[in-house]
Parts: C-alpha cells; sequence; structure tokens
C-alpha cells in the first residue's frame, strides 16, 4: 500500500540497492589475535564485493560513521582501488551515523559521483580500548565523569527510568527484549551467544550493571568487521544477487538534543524519554512510501535493551507507551510476532559492530536468506543510535 | 569525604565554560543566562539557542530542585569508582532557571530512597584542587 512520496525526495527515493554483503567472524573482544582490525576491515570489503559480483577495484567510494579508525586512502592502497571518488564519514561519536553512512553512499550514488560505494564498519575492543568503559575523551565529559556518569549503559538508563516514570513502563520489559533476540541467535552459528539460551529467569538472576540494567541488557563486546556495497537499483540488477532496494534512508535530530543522554542531559522534557528518533520517523516513512504497520521485519539498534522498547514507540509501530506491551506479547519474535526483530540475534546476542551487523541481516530477509527467514518478508527497517543526539534509519525492500 | 573518591576525574574548563567551574571555588552555583533575552543554557555554548545573541550573565541561583531521573551505579567503569559502588547519579531539574538539569548526586539518599520527584537542595563538595562540585541533598 505505497502512498504518494514527497516530491522533494521522489527522485531519490527507491534509486539505489544494497548489491552485496559481507562480513568476517565474531568474536568476543579479545578473541581475534592473528588478524588486526585494518585486516577484518580489508576482508569484510572484499567479501561483500565478492558478495555482489564484483571486482574489488570496481569500488569508487567509501562510507563509514563514528570512531571508525581506517581511513579510505589506508583502504585505497590495501585493496588496489585504482581512484576514489568519494569518502566520507558521519559525525557523532556513536552508532547513531550507521545507516547514515548508507544513505550518503545512495546520495553519491544519485549523484552520479560514483558507482560502487562500500560502507564499512570494523571494531575490535579487544585490540583498542572497551567502549563500556571511562572514555576520557568523551565530549561533555567535565559534567558527567566528575559525578560518576561514564559508560554508555549509565548514560542510556536515564531516559528509560524517565519512561518508567511518565508511562509506568515495567523493568521487566527489557528481559522480553534480551530473551526474544537471545532465542533468534540460536539458529545463527555466527553469533556469540550462539549454543547459550537465556530464559527470563536467568535474565532477572543476571547482575545489576546499572539500575535498571542488568548484564544481559547491555550489548556485547565483540571484535570484527562488517560491508556492503551501494549501487543503483539498475546496476543491481546486473549483478549477482537480487538487489535490496533501499526505499528511504534518512539521518536526523531533534531541536536542543545535542548529544541528549551521552552529554548533559539537557534536551527537551518532552522528548527526554525517547530516543530521539521521531524526526527520523517523520520524514523516513513518507520517503519510502509506506506506514510503519506496512513492515514485515525490522532491526532495532539494540545497544541495550531499553533502547528497542522506546524505538518502537519513536519510529510508530507502537504508541508512546506501549513499547513494553508490545514486547512483552511476544511482537518481536520471530514467530508469530507482528514485528520480527533483530533476527541474527541483534548487538545483544549476535556481535556489536556498532549497529552496521543489523544491516546485512535485513538484507538477508530481503533475499530470502536469513536463518530466522520471515516468511514473505517484503520490508525491512533498519534503525541506528539510541544514545547521543544524532540518529538514522533506513527502509529496504525487496 | 567527598561522595565520590578523591581520584574520580574532575572537570576541565574550557574558554566556554570557564565561569561555571570557576564560581564553584566561591560556592556559588552561576548559570549562563542570556543578556539580551533571558534564556538559560546548560551547558554553557557561544550563542543564545533563542536570540543567537552571545552576550551573557552568569546568575546565581538557588541550588533546590528535584531529581529528574537517575541511575545506581553497581559496576564502577573507572578503576577510581571500585570501592564507591553502589552510587546514585542524578539528573536535578533546577528550580529557577527554566528547564537547566545537572548531572549530579543526591549524597544521602540510600539507592532505594531515590525516585522521581524528589526535592533535593545543592551540597557544595568539597574535591581536590581546592573547590567544590555542586552535588545534593534530600531537601
Amino acid at each position: 500500500m505505497t502512498t504518494a512520496r514527497p516530491e522533494e525526495v521522489a527522485a531519490f527515493a527507491d534509486s539505489c540497492a544494497i548489491a552485496g554483503i559481507g562480513q568476517t567472524e565474531f568474536a568476543k573482544r579479545g578473541g581475534i589475535t592473528d588478524r588486526t582490525e585494518f585486516h577484518l576491515c580489508c576482508e569484510a570489503i572484499r567479501m561483500a564485493a565478492e558478495d555482489a559480483g564484483l571486482d574489488v577495484h570496481d569500488i569508487d567510494g567509501f562510507a563509514s560513521y563514528g570512531p571508525e579508525r581506517h581511513e579510505p586512502v589506508l583502504l585505497q592502497v590495501a585493496l588496489g582501488i585504482p581512484e576514489i571518488r568519494f569518502s566520507n564519514l558521519v559525525w557523532g561519536a556513536g552508532g547513531g551515523g550507521c545507516t547514515g553512512a548508507v544513505m550518503n553512499a545512495a546520495l553519491a550514488v544519485h549523484a552520479g559521483i560514483c558507482k560502487h560505494v562500500a560502507v564499512y564498519r570494523s571494531l575490535c575492543q579487544g585490540q583498542y580500548h572497551r567502549y563500556g568503559q571511562y572514555n576520557p575523551g568523551a565530549v561533555g565529559g567535565s559534567y558527567m565523569a566528575p559525578f560518576g556518569l561514564m559508560s554508555p549503559g549509565q548514560k542510556t538508563a536515564l531516559p528509560f527510568r524517565r519512561h518508567m516514570h511518565v508511562y509506568g513502563t515495567p523493568v521487566e520489559a527489557l528481559g522480553h527484549v534480551a530473551v526474544t533476540f537471545r532465542e533468534h541467535a540460536q539458529t545463527n552459528p555466527a553469533a556469540l551467544m550462539y549454543g547459550k539460551p537465556m530464559t527470563l529467569e536467568d535474565h532477572a538472576n543476571s547482575r545489576m550493571i546499572v539500575d535498571p540494567y542488568r548484564l544481559y541488557d547491555c550489548c556485547l563486546e565483540t571484535d570484527g568487521a562488517a560491508a556492503i556495497i551501494v549501487t543503483s537499483k539498475e546496476r543491481a540488477r546486473d549483478l549477482r544477487q537480487k538487489p535490496t532496494r533501499i526505499l528511504a534512508a534518512v539521518q536526523a535530530s531533534g531541536e536542543g538534543w545535542g548529544m541528549g543522554p551521552m552529554g548533559s542531559n539537557n534536551m527537551p522534557v518532552e522528548t527526554y524519554h525517547t530516543t530521539n528518533a521521531q524526526p527520523v520517523a517523520r520524514h523516513l516513512f513518507p520517503m519510502a512510501g509506506i506506514s510503519p504497520q506496512d513492515l514485515d521485519c525490522a532491526q532495532i539498534y539494540d545497544a541495550f535493551s531499553s533502547i528497542v522498547i522506546m524505538a518502537l514507540e519513536d519510529y510508530g509501530v507502537c504508541e508512546p507507551g506501549e513499547g513494553a506491551d508490545f514486547v512483552m506479547q511476544g511482537n518481536l519474535r520471530r514467530d508469530g510476532g507482528k514485528l520480527p526483530t533483530n533476527t541474527a540475534g541483534g548487538l545483544l546476542s549476535e556481535g556489536y559492530l556498532q549497529g552496521f551487523n543489523l544491516i546485512p541481516e535485513a538484507v538477508r530477509q530481503m533475499r530470502g536468506t536469513s536463518l530466522n527467514q520471515v516468511a514473505d518478508a517484503e520490508t525491512c527497517l533498519v534503525t541506528s543510535g539510541g544514545g547521543g543526539g544524532h540518529k538514522s534509519a533506513l527502509i529496504l525492500a525487496v | 569525604m567527598a561522595y565520590l573518591p578523591d581520584d574520580t576525574p574532575l572537570p576541565e574548563p574550557t574558554p566556554d565554560d570557564y565561569p561555571y567551574w570557576e564560581s564553584h571555588a566561591a560556592r556559588e552555583l552561576r548559570i549562563q543566562q542570556c543578556a539580551d533575552c533571558g534564556t538559560f543554557r546548560h551547558p554553557p555554548v557561544p550563542l543564545c539557542s533563542r536570540c543567537a545573541s552571545s552576550n551573557v550573565t552568569w546568575t546565581q541561583v538557588s541550588g533546590r530542585g528535584e531529581v529528574f531521573s537517575y541511575v545506581v551505579v553497581h559496576y564502577a567503569t573507572h578503576p577510581a569508582l571500585k570501592q564507591a559502588v553502589p552510587y546514585n547519579v542524578a539528573v536535578v531539574m533546577l528550580e529557577d532557571a527554566s528547564d537547566v538539569r545537572l548531572v549530579s548526586n543526591v549524597v544521602d539518599a540510600a539507592p532505594e530512597e531515590m525516585r522521581i520527584g524528589l526535592k533535593v537542595e545543592l551540597f557544595w563538595d568539597a574535591v581536590p584542587g581546592d573547590t567544590f562540585l555542586p552535588r545534593f541533598r534530600k531537601a
């Protein structure tokens, strides 16, 4: 039930496609010692090109986000890319720019600047610093660290506490998110939590990290890399795989958000208990020409289980305050849920590449090759970010 | 003894915000306010988000407020805090500075006493460097 798109984005919407996906193995932080993070980054990009049926030398642009370390000019040398025409990084320290990087790649392709953009993210927390520990370089750190507010878990728990207060959200809802994604990981041998099923009781008995979060509300610390190839829809038709269309791609941040809970917590009172994704949603669904209720599945940024509950509301999958009921009724589950979500296990149970590994799984759903395939899935939402201000999202389609 | 250990990281003032931190040594809580339209803003930034003026005053506020949100940290993410857990972190909405909130701590509230809406008042907690941090006590 496609509706008319706003005129100003009608040409860009549905103009590009994801033609290839690649990912290395995922290991627990410190688990990959035989290759560097840079090596993994190169491998993932090569795998994405091969998957698309392209020669890696056909890549002529690069896009990433956040604190990605490996610059395109260095990748160019390692991969033998003849000429770079586009090199781009989304601002923002966190995962909020993840699908924004896909948007930028698509914009470059749509504009005719380049033909095949590799969008990538490599992250080995075992080779560099741990995201869950104090970071002396945090923006606005003076307003947080002296008071013991230091990690993303501590910070993102603040809006969720307020959400609990405003809507009466039961803290038990967190466990339903974590357990559902853990269950999805049980069919995915690539997932770090494959072979490690978890019950609600296991979750409730896990140690408190930062009340209201328990251990299993926090994402994994992972070594790994992944990449995709973005090209035009027309070119993608001639490549090896069934193209995954990019119906819509949006970045946005609402007024006054700044770094949100990753900063001084002075974002507007009215939207404090959200993920600041409402501005993304306002542009995303009109660009795609579909409504949230038309989605067949979703990959929602789950650095912490609370973010899923709040994002479901922000994206209009359910009404504000109804996210907890939605997840507690089993609606994220592959079997029988209204919106099967994080079908490879997500950042909580597959691995944490700051959101990037959600994209290959969305593509597998659109190709019909997911290990938790949603029957007849034709559309998939992919969201990015949960803490800081900047947010982005995609709607993909077969 | 301060609420958190002495080797907890301290503020690092910048040219944009040093008047805020400097006022703490005199035990004054001064919030940046637009000298033209009166809008409060925090943390300090160069321009007023409402009228774009760069003229500012540093207005002393009462330090009364209430807990807007909070967490209780059980797992320390900095070596200095290993012995300090569990401790609370509160976002305190000030009573007299528009919607300005401070990230701080309620020093005399046990974890089970913490709640949104808890009335609090300013407490100057002595920290290394002959200065103080704005923390709060139950009002």
